[in-house]
């Protein structure tokens, strides 16, 4: 106990200077940021004041219409991640337990995977039209694979005992999924998730900057062609709190304590 | 029993499953093409598969591929050489300030995690509608990954050897030149290659949405003409690209791992 007093009254000091590294990094950046705002050294409103910023941002989300359009984007990204990452986990639950599927057709979703998802979009609107259906398809394409492989991945490394023992109790193939392979497996599949989420949410809102009438990507562009800055601004800042917290929120389920890549 | 182990044998190696994943691709595409030319699916919603291979040629000489593709690939290189000089540069800052390693270090992570690209409408009012705007966004999506693997690198070197550099009295230049950084690089390198990948994709993605550049602006291009098989060529190349790009750095990243 002694031992541990004596670390933690070591390491409080360190702990005050990381926050206040933190605050004058927070505050310098702020300062700057206002000087360029005031300075006219840039084009007018590229770098708007933080009070207009800030008054956008209230003004943001005291809007009921910025609602109706966040409740749009959370519905097409939800949607999509039950789409894709639906799909996603029932392949990688396939690959992962079978070699030869997964040595025959693993290797298309792990080159596939990084290729740039938004460039199907002109297909999407092909088959699924300019609505709604276009950015869900998107969504789901984009995070099907991440879910898959990460699926996969962890289905192999599921402790073989636990797959013995199901087998000598004579589990079929829907009880080998239900009690052995769902719950073995909740860290990669959470993990898939959390990888889909965020790959979800950028497909989904770059469709809607491309062509929408509704939701937060349609905002940020709507923003944009107004060229009305501290809206954009305003806009970007709450998506990137929610991208990040989501990010955070789902990491801190699967138990991951960072949210590194 | 010795008839059935050479069938076993091309079983249980890498031959056959690719030949059946191979084999089922070109089956989808067969079946696709019978769909299309019986009238299930509209051809004008998915074209033949045939007329998509046809069209390569008239997309790569009609469409300047090849230019488009060393346009899209120099902006990549680009990205590619600033995130390297600013992610190591960071990286080395970071690990050698243990404070501001523990102040910004979750930040750094967390901007792996941020849907950067979606910041593009900012970047065009910033640098306008062209390349530098395309760059920069490759350059901030893809910085985080190399500071994250620079800090891992240096601080995952074996003591033994950092014992050994002091044993030789090396100043702390050449401890860093000589031991930590060669030491560091196979896992820079991996933070280099998943930039690199995370650029190509913003570029791409980004030459699309911002219809400038090469490869991405090719296929809004086509598909503003509605010219479908073009558009599905384009599309095709693109990932091709992609894979091979991949592939490349897959292979670089191996050749500088250590075999043990």
């Amino acid at each position: 106990m002694a031992a541990a007093d004596q670390l933690s009254k070591a390491r409080a000091p360190a702990v005050s200077a990381v926050t206040l590294v933190r605050v004058g990094l927070i505050v310098g950046v702020l300062a700057i940021w206002e000087l360029l705002a005031r300075s006219g050294w840039l084009y007018r409103d590229v770098v708007p004041s933080l009070i207009a910023i800030a008054k956008a941002l209230v003004a943001l989300l005291s809007s009921g219409d910025y609602y109706f359009n966040l409740g749009v984007t959370a519905g097409e990204v939800a949607a999509a991640l039950a789409i894709g990452g639906g799909c996603g986990v029932v392949v990688g639950i396939v690959l992962g337990a079978n070699r030869f599927l997964a040595r025959a057709f693993e290797i298309y979703l792990y080159y596939l995977g990084p290729t740039p998802k938004i460039i199907f979009f002109p297909v999407m609107i092909m088959w699924f039209g300019v609505g709604s259906g276009s950015k869900v398809a998107l969504g789901a394409l984009s995070c099907f694979f991440p879910v898959a492989l990460s699926v996969a991945a962890g289905m192999r490394q599921i402790d073989r005992v636990l797959i013995r023992v199901a087998k000598s109790f004579r589990a079929d193939a829907r009880q080998m999924v239900t009690k052995i392979y769902l719950p073995a497996m909740r860290h990669p599949i959470l993990n898939g998730v959390r990888l889909g989420l965020g790959i979800a949410l950028i497909g989904t809102l770059l469709a809607e900057t491309k062509l929408s009438n509704k939701g937060v990507g349609f905002l940020i562009i709507n923003a944009y062609s107004t060229f009305d800055m501290p809206r954009m601004y305003a806009n970007l800042i709450v998506l990137f709190v929610i991208a990040i917290g989501a990010n955070a929120l789902v990491g801190r389920m699967v138990g991951l304590h960072t949210i590194r890549r | 029993m010795t008839a059935a182990t050479p069938a076993r044998r091309f079983l249980a190696g890498d031959l056959a499953p690719a030949a059946t994943g191979l084999g089922c691709v070109v089956l989808f595409f067969i079946v696709l093409e019978t769909l299309i030319r019986t009238g299930v699916i509209s051809e004008y919603i998915v074209p033949p598969p045939s007329e998509v291979v046809a069209s390569f040629g008239r997309v790569v000489m009609e469409e300047h591929i090849i230019r488009r593709f060393f346009l899209t690939i120099g902006e990549c290189l680009t990205t590619g050489v600033m995130i390297t000089v600013f992610g190591v540069v960071g990286g080395v800052l970071l690990y050698h300030y243990r404070i501001l390693r523990l102040a910004v270090e979750t930040w750094v992570a967390a901007l792996a995690a941020a849907p950067v690209v979606l910041a593009y409408p900012l970047f065009m009012v910033i640098f306008g509608r062209n390349a530098w705007t395309i760059i920069m966004i490759g350059f901030v999506a893809a910085l985080s990954p190399v500071i994250l693997k620079t800090v891992e690198g240096l601080a995952g070197t074996r003591k033994v050897l950092i014992d050994v550099g002091r044993s030789f009295n090396l100043s702390a230049s050449q401890q860093f030149f000589k031991i930590m950084l060669p030491a560091a690089l196979p896992t820079i390198f991996t933070g280099i290659r998943l930039g690199l990948i995370f650029a190509l994709i913003n570029i791409v993605g980004v030459e699309f949405l911002i219809n400038y550049g090469g490869l991405g602006q090719l296929i809004n291009d086509l598909a503003e003409r509605y010219d479908l098989p073009g558009t599905y060529a384009a599309i095709c190349f693109v990932i091709l690209v992609s894979v091979v790009f991949f592939m490349t750095l897959e292979r670089i990243e191996r050749w500088l791992r250590p075999t043990n």
